[in-house]
């Protein structure tokens, strides 16, 4: 079991009021409410918070990015990735992730990785994203050619970290006449990729074809057992079983010394109006072409006001009760965290500990309780229930690196 | 074609993709480009010229509900080359070209880019120029229906061709529609900046009109292509928004008719 610590890095002091006035608090909600004050202590409680994650035992630190909007402020994960890699010693690096689409130069992208996996000796994971819709917009991408630049970009950068230079690259969407990057990762054949997601079906079929550990953000159970069983019928035909390995599972979990006070910070990860990653605009959220044509209808009827999110909407107290948000003592935590743990046998497990304006004292009382009490419970019940990582099952880095397939993929094509 | 195209559709193969289009009347050959938001059931303006004219009215492929796209196509001159092959098919050699909106700046790139062939030009409120003030209206903002409302400065001309509470399928075709201006006209978005010096080229005599309330294009684009093409006459349409056709049809008919009589 490889476990780990996350946090969205939300911007807690920007005024929530003037979110709700303006309707949506991403895209074209104004930076005139970012205070670079407030904005450089919280980055450095955030590290402050990352330390002490490795400090007290945490397997590894799970970075993401967003853009124009207060509920993450990673604008580039590969900043704190690289600030992780020159001060921590042991944790993985987990980068869930990049977001390939909106890069013009995958090669680029590949070079920063790399020197993040030879700074950090080797403790990169280099997870990868399609980005949100509204930050196709923030960064002038093209929605439409999301998954095309997606799938383009990995395959560009993945040469990039195993093919000798120079060589030339003409894709669609990236035309790179000579590829020959002077640093290339340490980790052989390439760190490991995993790919998180919520519901494009597409994402969990590519993810299962490519061998990738598929990362389920904060999904319910029942979803997250159908997301599974998607990637396994992909697997049986890309010719291979998927255990544990490759099934990874973030959840909000605050953790306190005292019951109520964890329920009340515990609410916190409704800071952002209730939402995900804070009101949204659905036009915005998804840009027409981001989203598949198979849900093209509930998108558009939701834009114009007729029906429900098609992303969910759910209550605090039906979140916790869904066991999609959890808080408690160590002691009320951890059987919740076995149920999930019985029923989605995940691999992987990243607990999101904290959110909105939950204070640093109380964030690190978390961390501290995570890593001292509830990760050492976890791990045991992880080996009896026979729950391994990619680690520690020394599964093969993508289907390519693969030994043991049963109808090799290229058969299939 | 009284009540819309109805029985005059047709279709053909152009470039690997089928192309539909709306066929009525005898005359010289006027080809019409509709906007970005689809081409409506109601088609007053095209019907009020096939009284007199060879009227088509090709859907843009990949432009609405059921319209397939070429999934090669990357530009809106793409789009333009590819409507070259559809009057070539349909053995027109010479054809007056009227584009509505983003059609007009589809109906500038096939002039511009075979000029002997233009008999008459037409372009109402056309995008394809960049404005020096202001921008061309960013529909990657707005809702399906907001971005539709503002082609009418009536209101009640909106609900005249969409209805007051337009389909939900009408808000899929607008989905789709707008996938497809993404995929060929994102970045720059709306206009080329290539077109412009082109348009010299193109001496055919031409009519640019913009509705006076037009809140999708600014009137300076209109300027522009009046000031670029060489024999341009600009006619601006009181009271009306960006989708002339829709809104004063009668208005816009008794222009076109009287500019390709002239």
């Amino acid at each position: 079991m490889h476990l780990m610590y996350f946090t969205e890095q939300p911007m807690s002091t920007y005024p929530a009021d003037k979110g709700l006035e303006f309707g949506a608090t991403a895209l074209m909600f104004s930076n005139r409410y970012f205070d670079p004050v407030d904005g450089s202590r919280l980055y450095n409680e955030f590290l402050e918070q990352y330390l002490y994650a490795e400090e007290v035992g945490i397997d590894g630190i799970m970075l993401n990015e967003h853009h124009n909007a207060p509920f993450c402020m990673q604008a580039k994960a590969n900043i704190f990735a690289a600030i992780l890699a020159g001060m921590t010693e042991k944790v993985k690096i987990v980068m869930l992730g990049n977001p390939l689409p909106l890069s013009e130069n995958p090669v680029r992208l590949a070079e920063e990785l790399a020197m993040i996996d030879m700074i950090s000796k080797g403790r990169l994971v280099s997870g990868f994203v399609r980005g949100g819709g509204q930050e196709q917009l923030a960064a002038g991408v093209n929605p439409a050619y999301n998954r095309e630049r997606f799938e383009e970009a990995h395959d560009l950068i993945v040469r990039a970290w195993t093919e000798t230079g120079p060589f030339r690259f003409e894709g669609r969407h990236y035309q790179n006449r000579v590829v020959n990057p002077w640093a290339v990762p340490l980790q052989k054949p390439y760190p490991r990729v995993w790919v998180p997601g919520v519901i494009s079906r597409e994402t969990i079929v590519w993810a299962a074809e490519q061998r990738y550990p598929y990362i389920a953000l904060n999904t319910s159970i029942a979803d997250t057992k159908k997301i599974w069983q998607t990637y396994d019928d992909v697997a049986l035909e890309a010719g291979y079983e998927a255990g544990p390995e490759n099934r990874g599972y973030l959840i909000q979990v605050h953790v306190s010394d005292n019951e109520e006070k964890a329920i009340e910070n515990a609410r916190q990860f409704r800071w952002m109006q209730g939402e995900f990653t804070g009101l949204a605009h659905p036009v915005w959220s998804t840009p027409s072409g981001y989203s598949s044509p198979r849900n093209r209808r509930a998108f558009v009827e939701f834009a114009a006001g007729r029906r429900a999110n098609p992303r969910g909407q759910t209550s605090f107290e039906q979140q916790m009760e869904d066991l999609r948000i959890i808080a408690g003592t160590p002691d009320t935590v951890v059987p919740k965290l076995r149920r999930i743990l019985e029923e989605t046998r995940p691999g992987i497990l990243a607990l999101w500990g904290n959110d909105g304006t939950v204070s640093q004292e109380d964030s690190m009382t978390c961390i501290r309780m995570i890593g001292t009490e509830v990760f050492p419970a976890i791990r045991e019940i992880a080996k009896e229930l026979d729950l391994k990582s990619p680690f520690e099952a020394e599964a093969p880095v993508s289907i390519r690196y693969s030994t043991d397939l049963k109808a090799p993929a290229a058969a299939a094509e | 074609m009284a009540g819309g195209c109805g029985d005059y559709w047709q279709e053909t193969g152009v470039a690997g993709v089928p192309v539909r289009y709306c066929r009525c009347g005898t005359g010289s050959p006027v080809l019409i480009l509709h906007h970005d938001i689809g081409c409506p059931d109601r088609a007053d303006f095209a019907e009020a010229l096939s009284g007199s004219r060879d009227v088509l009215m090709p859907v843009h492929p990949g432009f609405g509900l059921g319209s397939e796209r070429a999934e090669w196509m990357r530009s809106v001159r793409d789009l333009a080359v590819l409507y070259r092959g559809l009057l070539a098919k349909l053995g027109i050699g010479r054809a007056t070209l009227v584009g509505l909106g983003f059609g007009g700046w589809v109906a500038a790139e096939m002039a511009s880019m075979a000029p002997a062939d233009v008999d008459r030009l037409v372009l109402v409120g056309a995008m394809g120029l960049q404005p020096r003030e202001g921008f061309i209206l960013d529909q990657a903002l707005v809702g399906y229906i907001d971005y539709a409302e503002a082609f009418f400065k009536d209101p009640a001309a909106f609900d005249a061709v969409y209805g007051r509470e337009p389909t939900n399928d009408q808000l899929e075709a607008w989905d789709i529609c707008r996938e497809m201006c993404f995929r060929i006209a994102w970045k720059p978005y709306m206009y080329s900046q290539t077109l412009a010096p082109l348009l010299g080229s193109v001496t055919a005599p031409a009519l640019v009109v913009h509705g006076a309330d037009d809140g999708v294009v600014p009137a300076d684009c209109a300027a522009q292509y009046a000031a670029a093409l060489p024999n341009a006459r600009l006619e601006t349409v009181a009271d009306c928004g960006h989708a002339v056709a829709l809104e004063r049809p009668e208005a816009l008919a008794r222009l076109v008719q009287d500019f390709i009589g002239e």
